[in-house]
């Protein structure tokens, strides 16, 4: 038994190189004194952080606190996340909508200004580039944040797709904001601790909405949302200030608001039932089969345009051949691969995700079976080392949701 | 004669202090994990881990302890400092042969698998059944409650083949520095 936690960083970091080979090879190549640092790194180490590398970044995956306290209490009080590895840019020019409905599955163009939606990048065959959370912040301006693991081959799309556009008389161009850090203050905490920080009333600031406002005295960029399933905001905020507010934060919340890593964050959004790009989404699953049919829009379900549109079109029409779905499960928690058998010991598909949920105290696993027996309540085995262990699909999320949402 | 006997009753009061102290430990660790998880207070993970002096180790983590031909086996303190919270052992039959350096079960945590592997070669003879509903004995307890095999040892040379307790807190110092 070998440093579990290192394990676990060089797995996810691993699974998120699988399918861009070029960056696989780069990576295999960084040692550990090569990876990027976050302005937040030396903080981190000064509260006890334990750093792992991941996806190029030393980033903590866990702090003084278990993974299981970190995930409880951020559903119970809040948790600060630093996800400056994250990509954040954004599009401008008087086409950035028209460009961005070419390469996403959302409806752009549908969006009220001030505010954004989770969507998908799609390659040629209607596989998932990445999942993106994208924002209109005005009808020239998108701005975007892109998954750390997926950032360079994200970046080439957009680049030639671009240049593509432009050549054609497109009016679009683009910013990428490496001069600024990101935060996510997560849980039932966090709007009432960002409150005291901004003169803005965020109770004004619903699910999915983007403000550009003042916060702790620097000009920040906040969106409503998160990856736990908790209420709380993603924070963009200029490098030079992320300390200070990062400080501010945790003083406001006396306590109750505590650094969490990736570890939790991970267990967060598994409990929530959203994926994890590299495990739940990959180059050759569609936004159909990974049942984000939601993020289509209506109009683009009429219309197409974007990349892949005849596969996911098609599919609508047809139904897909795999399906995501939930599991509960007995015995060793299920992780990826594990094989998962029909009650007559076929196979019917693979976990990609699994794990046990603090919240809930037993195992729960995400992953795709063929459509046709993903109905919730079907009984399967889940094969981990070689032996079969209960199983049953569930509907998630397995935690309910908790976003700010008009009533 | 005499001096034997003196002997004898040195080491014999030295094992009952050495005995009193891991039921300290394991009481004050047990304690510490029952308040946190009450409370929802984390127990902060020592700069160090704890390790015990009579004890033999292996390079994977694992713990052995020999009287005669029998060995009860665990993981130690650090392993559990860096697994996290343990919630579920893969515990092997009783019956089954292990052989040293192979692995005979896993232990999951909330993140991640490890294999147990064992310190000795020969047959279980006995299994913590107690893990299978509380698995976080191996938490509060890696050296007493969270034992985890017994073993009937075929070949008692193969110990020197495992660290004491200073090479143990050696050798994970020098591992943690590397990563």
């Amino acid at each position: 038994m070998r440093g579990s936690l290192w394990q676990l960083g060089q797995s996810i970091t691993r699974r998120l190189a699988h399918g861009d080979k070029k960056a696989v090879a780069r990576r295999c190549f960084a040692s550990e004194a090569e990876l990027k640092k976050t302005v937040f790194h030396d903080f981190h180490v000064a509260h006890g952080g334990k750093m792992v590398p991941f996806a190029g970044w030393s980033m903590p995956i866990q702090y003084k606190d278990s993974i299981m306290d970190s995930t409880i209490n951020c559903r119970q009080n809040g948790s600060l996340f630093d996800v400056s590895h994250m990509c954040g840019l954004s599009l401008k020019g008087k086409d950035a909508v028209p460009f961005l409905e070419k390469l996403v599955i959302a409806d752009v163009a549908g969006l009220a200004p001030g505010t954004g939606t989770l969507t998908v990048f799609t390659n040629e065959k209607g596989g998932a580039i990445d999942d993106s959370v994208i924002t209109k912040v005005t009808d020239d301006h998108i701005y975007l944040v892109v998954n750390a693991g997926c950032r360079d081959k994200d970046l080439a799309h957009i680049e030639e797709h671009m240049k593509a556009f432009k050549a054609k008389g497109g009016d679009v161009s683009w910013h990428i904001h490496d001069e600024r850090s990101l935060l996510a203050l997560q849980g039932p905490l966090a709007a009432p601790v960002l409150q005291h920080l901004t003169k803005e009333d965020l109770s004004k600031l619903f699910f999915g909405e983007f403000r550009v406002l003042d916060i702790n005295g620097s000009q920040c960029f906040l969106t409503r949302t998160g990856y736990t399933g908790e209420d709380g905001f993603e924070i963009s905020v200029p490098s030079e200030h992320g300390l200070d507010l990062a400080k501010a934060i945790l003083e406001k919340s006396e306590g109750k608001v505590r650094l969490t890593g990736l570890g939790a964050r991970d267990s967060l959004r598994l409990e929530a039932g959203l994926c994890l790009y590299g495990n739940d989404m990959e180059q050759h699953i569609t936004p159909i089969e990974a049942g984000l049919t939601w993020a289509i829009g209506k109009r683009r379900r009429a219309e197409g345009g974007f990349l892949g549109a005849d596969v996911i079109l098609k599919q609508l029409e047809e139904g897909p051949k795999i399906r995501r779905v939930g599991f509960f499960s007995s015995g060793p928690p299920p992780r990826s691969h594990s094989e998962i058998q029909d009650e007559g010991g076929n196979n019917i598909g693979e976990i990609t995700s699994g794990g046990f949920s603090p919240c809930l105290q037993k195992n729960i696993a995400m992953g795709y079976v063929k459509s046709g027996l993903h109905k919730a309540g079907t009984k399967v085995k889940i094969i981990i080392r070689g032996k079969p262990n209960e199983g049953v699909l569930t509907k998630m999320p397995f935690v309910p949701t908790k976003y700010y949402k008009p009533s | 004669m005499d001096a034997q006997h003196d002997h004898s009753i040195s080491v014999e009061r030295e094992r009952e202090r050495e005995r009193e102290r891991e039921r300290e430990m394991a009481c004050r660790q047990l304690w510490a994990s029952r308040a946190a998880s009450y409370l929802r207070i984390s127990v902060f993970h020592r700069g160090f881990s704890n390790v015990v002096k009579d004890l033999k180790y292996a390079d994977s983590h694992e713990w052995v302890k020999v009287d005669e031909n029998s060995a009860t086996v665990g993981i130690t303190d650090h392993a559990q400092d860096h697994l996290g919270d343990v919630v579920y052992v893969e515990l092997p039959e009783v019956g089954a042969a292990v052989t040293q350096g192979g692995s005979f079960g896993a232990v999951e945590s909330v993140k991640a698998t490890s294999d147990i592997n064992s310190p000795v070669s020969g047959k279980v003879v006995e299994v913590n059944e107690a893990l299978n509903s509380s698995p976080a004995l191996i938490n509060s307890s890696p050296y007493k409650d969270g034992w985890i095999i017994k073993v009937e040892i075929s070949d008692n040379g193969e110990l020197n083949n495992l660290m004491d307790s200073d090479q143990y807190s050696k050798f994970c110092e020098e591992e943690d520095s590397k990563h």
